[in-house]
């Protein structure tokens, strides 16, 4: 199983992003489960909405934070995240 | 109320325990044998207050539980002020009682999910083992909390009476859509440890069992994920107890104790403290009772010296007490451990019950049991 890059991406219906105050970072909660998340990981979360595919995706994080050359580790974070549960097709 | 050096980690973990009330009667309860003498029972009020501090300290995955937490009538109303708070929430069910029309005023208050009990793959089995006929229920259950679009987990307890069926509620899990299926090995705590000798498998019963789980996993990898509870009496490292005492995990028992863990309230000295005396946040940092095993300081040989302790911790206290009779010494699963030998005995013994022709039978968690007991 693996990301294709036409589809688009949306984050798992039995997960949940959300910011923690008390540990000033984003994590993704499930059953019995929690997983902290960085800065990064979390924006590209964010964005997985069921309304982008990954290259619409590293187009507007590149624009977000003027930078370029996102596509590598954005597709590597999203097979992890793919593998985990978080994100579905 | 002992202070503390450093600042320690935040509680992340919330196990409410509303209720000790339940229609089960499993043998293997982790609830204390005299809970029929706790009966009292902290209000609506005081929960909600409980949840807002515990929260404000950093607690986020929030488990109802007891007994049986659908007995209480104001659940939607804890829920809701859970959901609010922005925990996410755990149903910890029998699934007894819990009828569509309630699943539906759950999840409009905003339950995150619900885990579901089943005793065993055969009505009989799970009937005679939860003292109450309850199979047909569980098994709608399961059915209505797919059909309402929770995750669905299903929490099978395995113990000597059920093992022999681990690919039947294997199926039967695949079958009923899990999502996630929790085979809890039994932890011989509260009524589990009173029916030991006849809940505990024999070696070779746990390995065959244990073959047949992997190999499931495997086959089921993607759809339904497995978790499996190993039963440390078989192996020879303890579990890390509650991930380090008062680290992570807090407990609030149904009349307002504050627990570092299940069966703290057992261990001698300790004080739990009542959520309606102090804050969470007294509890938390300041308690005698969650400060009793932070750190290593308490520790004896071989634990203090091992270098393995930042792993495990030296174990459970609880059962390092109830089986050596001293709540700091090495918890006896380990090998390590000097009393190594009681796990040994407590092995034979429940392979000569299973061996016999007359076993005693097993005793039901039932106020009445719980009574004659204590």
């Amino acid at each position: 199983m693996s990301i294709n890059p036409e589809l688009p991406i949306s984050f798992s219906p039995t997960h949940r992003l959300q910011w923690e105050e008390a540990q000033q970072k984003d994590v993704i909660l499930y059953p019995e489960g929690m997983v902290e998340l960085n800065q990064s990981s979390a924006e590209i979360l964010k964005l997985c909405d069921g309304t982008r595919n990954t290259s619409q995706l590293v187009t507007e994080l590149e624009e977000k934070f003027s930078t370029s050359g996102l596509t590598n580790d954005v597709n590597s974070f999203l097979e992890v995240a793919l593998q985990n549960g978080w994100i579905q097709q | 109320m002992a202070g503390s050096n450093n600042k320690p980690t935040p509680p992340r973990w919330l196990l409410a325990e509303l209720t000790y009330k339940c229609p089960l009667q499993c043998p293997y309860c982790s609830n204390p044998i005299d809970y029929a003498a706790h009966k009292s029972e902290i209000n609506t009020e005081d929960w909600k207050r409980v949840l807002t501090q515990a929260r404000k300290m950093g607690a986020v995955q929030l488990g109802f539980s007891g007994g049986e937490p659908l007995t209480r009538p104001d659940l939607p109303e804890l829920v809701q002020h859970a959901r609010q708070l922005g925990y996410y929430s755990n149903l910890i069910t029998s699934g007894y009682g819990l009828t569509e029309e309630k699943i539906i005023q759950l999840k409009e208050a905003g339950l995150d999910h619900i885990q579901v009990s089943i005793q065993a793959s055969t009505q009989e089995l799970n009937d005679h083992l939860a003292g109450t006929e309850s199979y047909q229920t569980k098994k709608e259950v399961a059915h209505l909390i797919k059909k309402h679009n929770y995750p669905m987990v299903l929490c099978v307890v395995i113990h000597r009476e059920n093992i022999h069926q681990m690919t039947q509620i294997l199926e039967m899990a695949e079958e009923l859509g899990a999502d996630y299926l929790e085979l809890a090995n039994t932890q011989y705590y509260g009524w589990a440890h009173t029916n030991r000798d006849l809940l505990l498998p024999t070696k070779e019963q746990f390995e065959e069992a244990e073959a047949i789980a992997q190999a499931y996993k495997e086959k089921v990898a993607g759809k339904m994920k497995i978790y499996y509870v190993i039963p440390d009496f078989y192996e020879d490292r303890p579990k890390a107890c509650m991930n380090g005492w008062g680290t992570t995990f807090l407990t609030i028992a149904p009349d307002g104790v504050a627990l570092p863990c299940h069966s703290a309230r057992d261990l001698p000295g300790l004080d739990c403290p009542n959520v309606n005396d102090y804050s969470i946040e007294e509890i938390w940092n300041e308690s005698k009772a969650f400060n009793f095993f932070r750190g290593n300081e308490w520790m004896k040989e071989p634990c203090s010296s091992c270098d393995e302790k930042e792993k495990d911790f030296g174990g459970c206290r609880c059962q390092a007490y109830m089986l050596t009779g001293d709540m700091y010494s090495t918890d006896p699963v380990c090998s390590k451990s000097p009393d190594r030998h009681v796990i040994k005995e407590a092995l034979d013994s429940a392979r000569e019950s299973a061996l016999s022709n007359d076993e005693k039978p097993l005793i039901f968690r039932n106020s009445k049991n719980s009574k004659r007991l204590s």
